[in-house]
């Protein structure tokens, strides 16, 4: 873990980075000039950003939310580190799959924002990571900061996942479901006719799950940086 | 040589004293607030007036007519129950920290859930105490009875559910800087399970829709408890672990 996180520019991330940036232009590419015009217009394209950023946005949780667990387990600083970073970078992707749904909602349903149940739950899960980082500029002492997120942090996705099971069993959703079946009140479904569409919207989601990969990797190394240079900073005091 | 050491009888103040068993410590914990806030009534008085005063408002606020009372008195109730609630929990660490005696209580020879089970049952009963001055409030002012046993049911699984929710996170937020702010922001998003089974559940009740178009909601709501319960319980010891 140390190694990943040295000071020294690292050949991996470096790569990565570059593939991620590549990948990411590609992907913006695809999905405004390869992918065809659907019947709803250009509007329909903003959908493989939204869903390629919903789910880099719910992989990052689901990492904040591991590591919140293994900082419990092995109380390494790193893990605590990396629940951060990984919730930073879910709060952007997710905050991006709401705007991203809203714009698209407002000439397809006529509305910026409904309490439909899938939005709910969006909103709620962006809220309640929202307050994960409330809550850790609330504390000064690193260590009751790490332990106290990190319980946050549990019990935040435990939460967002059974707020988001229960308004999925609704069937009155109008959200519409374009992989699989979509919900019978569904309103604005569209099918990816082409074979074009999806492979626009597969290389998309790698594209995503990549990038967030990349920015928490990148994050995290910025956090044990800062670290360090506050604990230089204390021992200085110190003298 | 070895013999005699070890056949040396130990002092009796050096034997480990025996823990206070788990049920025993939780229940005096709990009379122990409650004995303190019937003598003090600095929390219930506090929350009773609150709730009064936000049933009042909700009411001219929404200017809840004949109709309107039966979709939306439910939310008010919640609503009210909840902020009430909030205020109880807030106060409810505070208080033994400011006085020193939260260090005491983790010093005390019992298991750290007991702790939790206590402070929660205590927060509970204050809800529960303006729960039920709700259901006469709501039942004189605006003449829907809430006395029906479901919804009693539901009162119940709701309330325990976001005391002990609200029991975890008010331990974290007294060590908080912003504490009584930070407490609703923590947790208004992860009891929204709670709080949504709850209305939902409460708001067919009144209105008398056929029980099985909302016996979904208690279930869900049931389970929303267990498991926000047991998290709360294991995720405690972590807290206060200093």
């Amino acid at each position: 873990m140390n190694r990943t996180l040295d000071s020294a520019p690292n050949r991996v991330l470096t790569v990565l980075t570059v593939v991620a940036v590549l990948m990411f232009v590609m992907a913006v590419g695809m999905a405004l000039f390869y992918a065809p015009t659907d019947r709803q217009g250009d509007v329909q394209r903003l959908f493989y950003l939204h869903l390629g950023t919903f789910m880099g946005g719910a992989l990052a949780f689901f990492i904040g939310a591991i590591a919140s667990v293994a900082y419990l387990v092995w109380r390494g600083e790193g893990w605590d580190a990396l629940a951060l970073a990984s919730i930073e970078v879910g709060l952007v992707f997710s905050g991006f799959t709401i705007v991203s749904g809203a714009i698209w909602a407002r000439p397809i349903w006529n509305t910026w924002w409904t309490w439909d149940p899938r939005l709910t739950s969006a909103a709620i899960m962006w809220l309640a990571y929202a307050a994960y980082l409330m809550l850790r500029n609330g504390i000064d002492e690193p260590g009751r900061r790490a332990r106290f997120a990190a319980v946050y942090g549990i019990v935040a996705f435990s939460s967002v996942i059974f707020t988001t099971v229960i308004t999925r069993v609704r069937p009155d959703t109008i959200h519409p479901v374009v992989v699989g079946p979509s919900p019978q009140n569904a309103q604005g479904s569209f099918g990816l006719e082409s074979p074009a569409m999806r492979v626009t919207l597969v290389f998309n989601i790698v594209t995503f799950v990549v990038l967030t990969i990349t920015l928490i990797w990148h994050r995290l190394r910025m956090e044990s940086f800062s670290r360090r240079v506050q604990a230089l900073k204390m021992k200085l005091m110190a003298r | 040589m070895s013999d005699s050491i070890r056949s040396t009888p130990v002092p009796a103040a050096a034997q480990p004293r025996r823990k206070t068993g788990f049920w025993q410590a939780t229940l005096a914990l709990t009379a122990k607030d409650l004995r303190a806030e019937l003598r003090g009534r600095e929390l219930i008085n506090a929350m009773l007036l609150y709730a009064v005063l936000a049933v009042l408002i909700f009411s001219f606020a929404l200017e809840l007519d004949r109709e309107a009372r039966e979709t939306s008195i439910a939310g008010v109730f919640w609503v009210t129950v909840i902020f009430a609630g909030m205020l109880g929990l807030n106060r409810s660490l505070a208080a033994e920290k400011d006085r020193g005696n939260l260090d005491a209580l983790l010093l005390a020879p019992i298991d750290r859930g007991a702790l939790f089970f206590g402070k929660m049952l205590s927060n509970l009963v204050y809800m529960l105490i303006v729960a039920g001055l709700l259901i006469v409030l709501v039942t004189i002012l605006f003449n829907i009875s809430l006395l029906v046993p479901w919804l009693l049911a539901v009162i119940l699984l709701g309330t325990v559910g976001f005391a002990a929710v609200g029991t975890l996170l008010s331990s974290m937020t007294v060590h908080t800087r912003a504490r009584e702010t930070m407490l609703p922001i923590l947790l208004l998003p992860v009891t929204l399970p709670i709080i949504l089974t709850s209305v939902k559940a409460s708001t067919a009740i009144l209105n008398g829709v056929a029980q099985a178009d909302w016996i979904a909601w208690p279930q869900m709501l049931l389970v929303a408890d267990v498991i926000l319960l047991a998290l709360s319980y294991i995720l405690f010891e972590f807290v206060v672990e200093e």
